[in-house]
């Protein structure tokens, strides 16, 4: 039982590869690019193209989320694309959960768990945050708004216990109604 | 609760989403030092009350370290700087010096 205003699942269905190189090269942004499919993110940014997201994660660090049968063709567009380039594309797919959190309420359910500014102003579409939910390491971001859809990965072997913070979280009448 | 700002990805964030790393600018004593500069490289470490030069990690975000000048008494934060330095940069000591008249970096090692 959540409250009416905000609701969460479970994402199984995506794949997602961790990518590193120095991103303040232009010519590896380039090639990122293409084999991505997506704009690279600028700082703490979320790109977005149909079902795939980029998001920025450090000064050399992404996380690409794409369906999970396109994992493979993109590791070796990665490989061909950085080729002779220091780099590293892995497969995190089954090491990470994605979970969807939507709907009004949705920002008050993250701002409950991480030491975030999330209203509107601070907060907006396609913005892009790692901090941590409760005592674990999140990663969030906008995908939609009105109303307001966030994604959310966390890592696979907490995400039992994200689910419960999550039930928890989206409880009838505990929203705050800050925002 | 301190709230810094990460140089790397320019979050502002309390002192939770950080992990602190311990005093900045050592510098190793080698094989070269003998044993009681290495004791001393080891163990001895400043406890300043005022302006302090610190290591810390933004563990929960981007995962990069930095280095942190503050005051211990008000928890005053001057500002972050880069990791791969050796001193604080100009920048940083100037907004020091402009907050604590008379500090110098060269009073640091005495």
């Amino acid at each position: 039982m959540s409250d009416p205003a905000v609701s969460w699942s479970r994402v199984r269905d995506r794949g997602m590869i961790g990518l590193r190189a120095d991103l303040s090269v232009g010519v590896v942004r380039k090639a990122l690019q293409k084999a991505c499919g997506l704009p690279v993110p600028e700082t703490r940014r979320l790109s977005v193209r149909d079902d795939r997201r980029l998001a920025w994660m450090s000064p050399d660090e992404l996380l690409l989320v794409l369906p999970r049968a396109g994992t493979a063709p993109v590791l070796a567009a990665v490989a061909e694309a950085m080729e002779g380039r220091h780099h590293l594309a892995v497969d995190l797919s089954d090491a990470r959960a994605l979970f969807r959190i939507e709907g009004p309420g949705a920002r008050e359910t993250l701002a409950k768990g991480a030491p975030v500014d999330l209203s509107p102003a601070a907060f907006g579409l396609h913005d892009f945050r790692r901090s941590r939910l409760g005592q674990l390491a999140a990663a969030f971001g906008q995908v939609a708004e009105e109303p307001d859809a966030f994604e959310m990965v966390c890592f696979r072997s907490v995400a039992a216990h994200v689910e419960r913070w999550l039930d928890v979280s989206c409880r009838p009448g505990s929203l705050p109604g800050v925002f | 609760m301190l709230l810094l700002t990460c140089p790397h990805c320019g979050v502002s964030a309390e002192e939770t989403e950080f992990h602190p790393g311990g005093e900045a600018h050592l510098k190793r004593i080698g094989p070269d030092g003998d044993d009681d500069a290495f004791m001393g490289y080891l163990f001895e470490r400043r406890n300043p009350k005022g302006v302090h030069f610190e290591r810390w990690r933004h563990a929960f975000g981007c995962g990069k370290w930095f280095h942190l000048a503050r005051c211990t008494v008000t928890l005053e934060v001057f500002g972050a700087y880069r990791a791969d330095v050796h001193a604080p940069p100009a920048e940083i000591v100037e907004r020091i010096q402009a907050r604590r008249p008379g500090w110098t970096p060269e009073g640091e090692d005495a």
